[in-house]
């Protein structure tokens, strides 16, 4: 079970209070053609190491958050308000 | 290599099994070959027989930065059926259910594979509906699909707790008969031995670390941790590595990577006769030839790669099996795990050609692949050999996410992950 600080709520969670909406700032794009809606819809980076995510405290605020997890241990570095831009790890 | 026959075991049995030689070899990895398999489980092996027996190219390595089988192979609840929605799903794991019926003669090993039928439950007027569905498209495709009534399933499976007191009573089941399971790390020796007798390298504790390429584009070999190997062809086989292993050509993939879990309880007399799976409740359970009961959960909500998951989706999966079969409450289970499983859009595997001239590549199976392995490396040999998809696995592209022709297999799960 993961334990989740929800930023608005400033409380550490247990994780079945949240959902996760998989990964954060995609950004929809203005143009048509197929291969950007590819990249919007369908690619992801499923990065093995840092993942910039969404998660969403449906039990609790509900309100969307990110977060910035390492993939290869499941640690929380981070999360942080919807809206902000994403944070730096040195890695 | 020694045959396996009624007189080679009691010839070894009677010297102690002192005897047996090793049943694959295990070379060092030369300078250059034809054809290189990335990833060394089931898919990747069962390529590398096909193209040695059926196209005759036998200078092939299989390349594994792990051991012999010790991904997704060795970590699945070992279904096996073909009861798919679309056309395309139903042609593709028909085609793997017809080389499993006969594969343990053909490899010469056992891999105790039983087809004890699959059932699959519905718990509610909508699913009834779309069970029924399912039943009518599979016969359709040639495909042997069943609908039992609640009394009937019961008298199929009779641990199973069919009263209309239950939480999710059962209204009904559809039931494949020809599916069933098959031992998972055998399958992946009998296809290792097989391809190693026909003079391919299976190379472990070989990660690949880089794609080397021709001034054209085209690939020329690869970069390992035990040096660098030349080939003219390349094929992904690496599940959740797939990703990385194509981003090394600069192509980014429409997969995301979840933890499955699965657990067996303590083995008990034979009690479970099929496999069973329900959608509703969200568990699948078979009983092993040990007697363990094989269990699956389904897959975390969030992206990872630590091969492990929360106890809470346990729970979760335990608390479906004993509302089903109330006999098992006071069973006690022995050991779980997690595998890492790469999961597309749609559900439904990328198997075919990529961008790259001499790359290709055979990922996304997602929950489901174990099914898959013989018609996986058939196909993926096909396409290799003859540098084009076969008729089946041809609808199964990479750009199929570009152009919107997606297979939307909701099925492609027993139970809805």
């Amino acid at each position: 079970m993961l334990l989740i600080k929800c930023p608005y709520c400033r409380q550490e969670r247990a994780e079945i209070e949240f959902t996760c909406f998989g990964e954060a700032h995609l950004e929809k794009p203005d143009g048509a053609t197929d291969a950007e809606w590819e990249k919007f819809l369908y690619l992801r980076t499923n990065t093995k190491g840092v993942h910039f995510e969404r998660w969403y405290h449906i039990h609790g605020c509900a309100r969307f958050f990110n977060a910035a997890r390492d993939t290869t241990n499941d640690r929380f570095l981070t999360t942080y308000r919807a809206g902000l831009p994403k944070p730096e790890f040195s890695t | 290599m020694t045959r396996f026959s009624l007189s080679s075991l009691i010839t070894n049995g009677l010297n102690k099994d002192r005897l047996w030689d090793q049943q694959w070899e295990k070379p060092e990895p030369e300078k250059s070959y034809d054809v290189i398999i990335i990833g060394a489980g089931g898919h990747g092996l069962a390529a590398a027989y096909y193209l040695a027996k059926e196209h005759n190219i036998t200078n092939v390595a299989v390349l594994e930065k792990g051991w012999l089988g010790g991904g997704n192979t060795a970590r699945n609840t070992t279904v096996i059926r073909s009861n798919y929605l679309y056309d395309e799903s139903a042609k593709l794991y028909d085609h793997a259910l017809k080389l499993w019926e006969g594969l343990s003669q053909e490899l010469n090993y056992n891999l105790m594979f039983s087809q004890r039928g699959v059932m699959m439950l519905a718990h509610s007027a909508h699913e009834v509906a779309s069970s029924k569905r399912h039943v009518h498209a599979n016969r359709a495709n040639g495909i042997d699909n069943e609908w039992l009534s609640a009394e009937q399933a019961k008298e199929f499976c009779p641990p199973l707790n069919i009263s209309a007191r239950a939480r999710y009573p059962v209204l009904g089941a559809a039931l494949q008969r020809r599916a069933g399971t098959a031992r998972h790390d055998g399958v992946a020796w009998g296809y290792a031995r097989a391809a190693s007798a026909r003079g391919v390298h299976l190379i472990e504790n070989c990660e690949v670390t880089g794609i080397n390429r021709n001034i054209d584009g085209s690939v020329c070999g690869v970069q390992t941790t035990r040096g660098t190997i030349d080939a003219k062809k390349i094929a992904i086989s690496a599940a959740a590595g797939s990703g990385a292993l194509m981003q090394m050509v600069g192509v980014n993939m429409p997969l995301e990577s979840f933890t499955l879990q699965a657990l067996v309880s303590e083995p008990i007399a034979p009690v479970f006769p099929c496999l069973v799976a329900s959608n509703t409740v969200h568990a699948y359970i078979s009983q092993s030839a040990k007697g363990e009961l094989v269990i699956g959960a389904g897959t975390e909500q969030y992206i990872s790669y630590t091969q492990r998951g929360p106890l809470h989706t346990v729970e979760h999966t335990l608390a479906a099996i004993c509302e089903m079969f109330p006999i098992f409450t006071r069973l006690k289970m022995l050991r779980n795990w997690g595998g890492c499983v790469d999961v597309t859009p749609d559900r439904s595997p990328i198997l075919g050609k990529t961008p790259v001239p001499g790359l290709y590549l055979n990922t996304g199976w997602g929950t489901g692949g174990f099914k898959a392995t013989p018609g996986a490396g058939h196909l993926l040999a096909h396409t290799i050999a003859r540098d084009a998809p076969h008729d089946i696995n041809a609808p199964f592209t990479l750009k199929r996410f570009q152009t919107g022709r997606l297979i939307d297999e909701a099925a492609a799960a027993a139970v809805a992950h």
